[in-house]
């Protein structure tokens, strides 16, 4: 855990633009506060951790970033436009793209097919040019080969191109998400738990490849339980818990931060030490 | 089991060499296939053929099941969207037919056929935006009730014929270029018989084989068609839709307009199919558009394999050509095709010929399964 390669000291000095700004997000399902009075932001090409406790409302948080929920108050602005209340795939299609919690491939459609419908969020083809064969139809679907089987090579999962998703096995299937995500060409890849199930080398893997996926130019919101892997590749973290954000910072503020300890071992600060 | 085995074998081996045959080859090979289904009804093969009705006529049915078959794929075995009422595009289709050349018109069948295509594409869409909003059973449902509004519009409607229906409707027009004799079967022997011929091309009351040519025509059309959407974007977010409406939509595509989209080229298909059936039958009522059909369409698709189009097309063919085949059993025949449908639901539930993908992700899970009985074995001997 010493090492801390990528935390190339945040530059505050140089503000960035801001990718995505969540401000005084606060989401309600009937009685139930889920995220109440959220605010973060995320920088252009940094990786930010997303981490709390179970139930912190994590998810909750990604979900109402990509259009799932409706934000009960508060404001998403992603590129300086809001995106509350914008269609889930005129998101995805401005360029925010996620991953999912519970793996949620097209199953009976391969690997390959399964990019192509993320490339494919950037096309237009219609019946028309499907059925007669269009110059557009064949210029995207050239475009979105080329892209596809880049993104699986990119993955390693290349040589599966034409297994069916659901014949993959775990580890695949996770990284067949991400570039899957990966092919609507967006400018922020939310990932949700990426890792979960992975064994210590899987994850150190992984974690090497989003760092290689932030270096293409994407920035990666990045949701892990894992607190050694956080700390190792993310720029800054934000901690929720019950809803409500505890705390933000870079890596190594939020190891010492007690209140994030507190959260995640559940005892006082001073036991904790 | 192991001769079924070696034929699964033999079968996969011929599928092997056809695949490997040059492109021209296989066009040949295709070119080879469409001319013995056009010639089907003359040949009039010794098993195959219809003792009790017109061969013709039982081939023609087929074709329109085929066409039906086809739409629905779109919609239920592509899209997967469960669609009970499709029996209510193919009344639209061939009343919008039969208004036009003959209630209330005197257009040219081939100038009402567009018509009753758009009047029923245009349908699909008007059923589609509000209902395609609910899912699974509930669409089932609503499109179970679409198809009988239909039906009991049209019996309740003096415009469109009320109960008696709607005769004299309008034939393709016919070029009468050329006799073509038929082949007789004396025993195992063919001869040409050249008292019973067949005028290319000309649609008549007797002689229904050139509505059959049309039919396979129409379907062969579609089958391109079908092929060249299926592998496209349109396609691919129609089979993530169905897959994963949710995942489909996060992933920028844009769902609703796609399943209103199935439901529109379903629908067309559809209405397609109903106006030939018109045309060919010269005469309709309500009661050719009862529920039934509903069921039987979706039999055709689910029992050939949906998402699959030459299995929904095998399909088409067993509903549409079994019951006229063995006529003599009359009353039973409903009865031996629903245990028919019971066995294949219990013995091959995806279907008669799926897509080869089901196939391959249903193999996967049977080594899996053998992989663990395995394991369980082992333990237990160990235990």
């Amino acid at each position: 855990m010493p090492d801390v390669p990528t935390a190339q000291s945040v530059s505050p000095a140089r503000p960035r633009k801001r990718v995505l700004e969540v401000d005084s997000l606060t989401l309600k399902f009937g009685g139930l506060t889920a995220l109440d009075d959220v605010s973060f932001h995320i920088e252009e090409g940094e990786i930010l951790g997303l981490i709390g406790p179970n139930g912190a409302g994590k998810t909750t948080c990604f979900n109402a970033v990509t259009g799932v929920y409706r934000p009960t108050s508060g404001d998403i602005r992603f590129d300086g436009q809001s995106v509350a209340g914008v269609k889930r795939f005129k998101i995805t299609q401005r360029g925010i793209a996620r991953t999912f919690q519970n793996i949620r491939l097209f199953k009976a459609m391969t690997a390959l097919e399964n990019v192509l419908v993320g490339t494919d969020a950037k096309h237009s083809t219609g019946i028309a040019s499907a059925l007669f064969r269009l110059p557009r139809h064949r210029r995207e679907e050239e475009q979105g080969h080329d892209r596809a089987m880049e993104l699986l090579r990119f993955m390693g999962i290349a040589n599966k191109a034409d297994e069916l998703a659901a014949n993959l096995s775990y580890g695949d299937q996770r990284r067949l998400e991400i570039a899957r995500a990966m092919a609507t060409d967006p400018k922020l890849l939310c990932l949700d738990e990426p890792a979960a199930g992975f064994n210590p080398a899987e994850k150190a893997k992984l974690m090497e490849l989003i760092r290689k996926v932030r270096d293409q130019g994407y920035t990666v919101l990045l949701i892990e339980h894992d607190m050694r892997l956080v700390m190792g590749v993310t720029d800054r973290i934000v901690v929720l818990e019950f809803g409500q954000k505890i705390a933000e910072g870079a890596p190594a503020e939020i190891r010492d931060n007690p209140a994030v300890i507190a959260a995640y071992l559940g005892v006082d600060e001073d036991d904790a030490s | 089991m192991t001769n079924g085995h070696a034929l699964k074998q033999q079968a996969a081996g011929l599928r092997a060499r056809i695949v490997g045959l040059p492109k021209g080859a296989k066009i040949v090979l295709w070119v080879l296939i469409a001319l013995l289904a056009y010639a089907l009804p003359l040949l009039e093969p010794p098993l195959l053929s219809t003792p009790g009705t017109d061969f013709g006529g039982v081939l023609f049915t087929v074709t329109v099941y085929m066409l039906v078959a086809l739409g629905l794929n779109i919609v239920v075995g592509y899209a997967g969207l469960l669609d009970l009422g499709y029996v209510g595009f193919y009344a639209i289709g061939a009343y919008t037919a039969a208004v036009l050349t003959s209630f209330h018109g005197n257009w040219p069948l081939l100038l009402a056929l567009p018509m009753a295509v758009l009047a029923t594409t245009i349908s699909g869409v008007l059923l589609g935006w509000p209902t395609l909003r609910v899912r699974g059973d509930y669409l089932a449902i609503v499109t179970l009730g679409f198809g009988e509004i239909i039906r009991l519009v049209a019996v309740n409607t003096e415009w469109l014929g009320a109960a008696k229906g709607i005769s004299q409707i309008a034939r393709p027009p016919s070029v009468e270029l050329f006799e073509v004799p038929h082949l007789h079967w004396d025993g195992w022997v063919p001869l040409l018989d050249f008292n019973d011929t067949t005028t290319f091309i000309k649609f008549g009351v007797l002689d229904q084989i050139p509505y059959y040519w049309m039919g396979l025509t129409v379907v062969i059309v579609v089958l391109f068609a079908d092929r060249l959407v299926k592998d496209s974007r349109v396609g691919r977010a129609w089979e993530a839709t169905r897959e994963d409406e949710d995942a489909a939509e996060l992933m920028g595509v844009p769902t609703f307009r796609f399943k209103l989209l199935a439901f529109a080229s379903g629908a067309f298909i559809g209405g397609l199919a109903g106006a030939l059936y018109a045309s060919r039958q010269n005469f309709i009522n309500p009661l050719s558009f009862l529920l039934l059909f509903s069921i039987l369409f979706l039999a055709a698709v689910v029992v050939g394999g949906q998402g699959n189009r030459w299995g929904v097309m095998v399909g088409a063919f067993l509903v549409a050509y079994l019951p006229e085949r063995f006529r003599e059993f009359a009353e039973f025949r409903v009865l031996v095709f629903g245990l028919a449908l019971m066995l294949l639901a219990i013995f091959r539930p995806e279907g008669l010929l799926p897509p080869r993908r089901t196939l391959r992700a249903k193999q996967m899970e049977q080594e899996i399964e053998a992989l663990e009985e395995g394991v369980d074995d082992e333990e237990g001997a160990r235990a």
